[in-house]
């Protein structure tokens, strides 16, 4: 019987040690299986403000990206009411996510399936706002879908598109879109398509429409 | 004796892997091993949370307490003990019915396998198995 009670401590020993290493070992991978590449539907990414609006801002960004979080929570306030409110600019955000990240192609897909519910902005701002997640390297799936059930998403649905990974050929070739396009980082803008090379500032995008719009009448 | 002593043995390597696939769905580990497998397509599934709780986390508690009454039926005096047989018994029929529905989910609704899935459930078969024949010895030693 001894030898029966060493043994079991012997297994509980090795596999707590196995646990406790694996622990604290840097997570790599992101909560995703094989991802089905590149069937892109058309889609052009999801956009706000008035389709008349003179100027077109696009957004290149990465949910994960600490500039981007930086830049839609400080930034982006300010450029909605004085640019995209007020019809002078209309702006739209392309998925791009980076390869260094380890969950920002699931939440890009997160946020796709939450658009999928016509509330892509929300999960948008859940993801930003909510920016610990990506500091912390730990498996986001929970959280995304507290987001998703916080901004009153179909939870079936959602997990149904999540589980399927629906968008994920839609994200694919948006990164294809901006690779064409010559971004290399996160967050990048086009301004009626092109390049901006400015500060990333409200005041700076403000100054530009004002001046392109002054062109433009 | 021996087939308590297997149980005891198989409920712990099952709460290990139990405990594994529960700190990943918490977060705490980053990634899984899996070799070939699709273990996190299965583990970030629908099918993983069972009423708002990790299915991993049913399978902790489950293993646990499996491995307290099996420590509990080593004793000598619950060894002869045919209400430790039928608690074991209940709880490992139990278990198996659970592993028979979540591996029918990965073979028919999600086509995935998940290795650590498949090797808890050879574990839970086993324990069945030698829960059945410890009640059996236990009712005919009556």
């Amino acid at each position: 019987m001894k030898g029966f009670y060493l043994l079991l401590a012997g297994v509980a020993v090795v596999g707590g040690g196995v646990l406790w290493y694996g622990s604290r070992a840097t997570p790599a991978a992101a909560p995703s299986g094989p991802l089905p590449v590149a069937a892109t539907d058309g889609f052009r990414g999801y956009a706000l403000g008035s389709d008349s609006a003179p100027v077109e801002i696009t957004e290149y960004s990465d949910f994960e990206c600490p500039f981007c979080a930086s830049f839609a929570t400080v930034q982006m306030p300010v450029i909605r009411e004085q640019l995209i409110a007020t019809g002078k600019a209309r702006w739209r955000y392309r998925d791009f996510p980076l390869p260094t990240h380890a969950y920002s192609r699931y939440a890009a897909l997160a946020a796709q399936c939450g658009g999928e519910q016509g509330k892509f902005w929300q999960m948008h701002d859940q993801l930003f706002s909510n920016h610990q997640w990506a500091q912390t390297g730990k498996n986001p799936r929970g959280l995304f879908r507290d987001f998703a059930r916080t901004i009153g998403l179909d939870l079936d649905k959602y997990d149904a598109c999540m589980d399927g990974q629906r968008y994920a050929g839609r994200i694919q070739a948006s990164v294809q879109e901006g690779e064409a396009r010559g971004v290399k980082g996160t967050p990048s803008f086009f301004v009626n398509g092109r390049p901006y090379e400015g500060r990333s500032a409200s005041d700076d995008f403000k100054a530009l429409v004002d001046s392109l719009t002054k062109k433009h009448k | 004796m021996i087939r308590r002593q297997a149980i005891v043995l198989l409920a712990l390597v099952g709460l290990l892997i139990a405990t594994y696939l529960w700190l990943y769905k918490i977060g705490v580990l980053g990634e899984l091993k899996c070799g070939t497998g699709s273990c996190e397509y299965v583990q970030t599934s629908r099918y993983a949370e069972l009423l708002g709780l990790p299915v991993a986390l049913y399978g902790v508690v489950g293993y646990a307490t499996l491995l307290g009454l099996g420590l509990a039926g080593l004793q000598p005096r619950l060894a002869s003990d045919r209400r430790v047989s039928r608690l074991l018994a209940a709880l490992a029929t139990a278990g198996f019915g659970f592993t028979v529905y979540l591996t029918a989910i990965e073979l028919f609704v999600l086509h995935a396998i998940c290795r650590w899935c498949v090797a808890s459930a050879v574990i839970i078969t086993a324990t069945w198995v030698l829960s059945l024949a410890d009640l059996r010895r236990a009712r005919a030693t009556l």
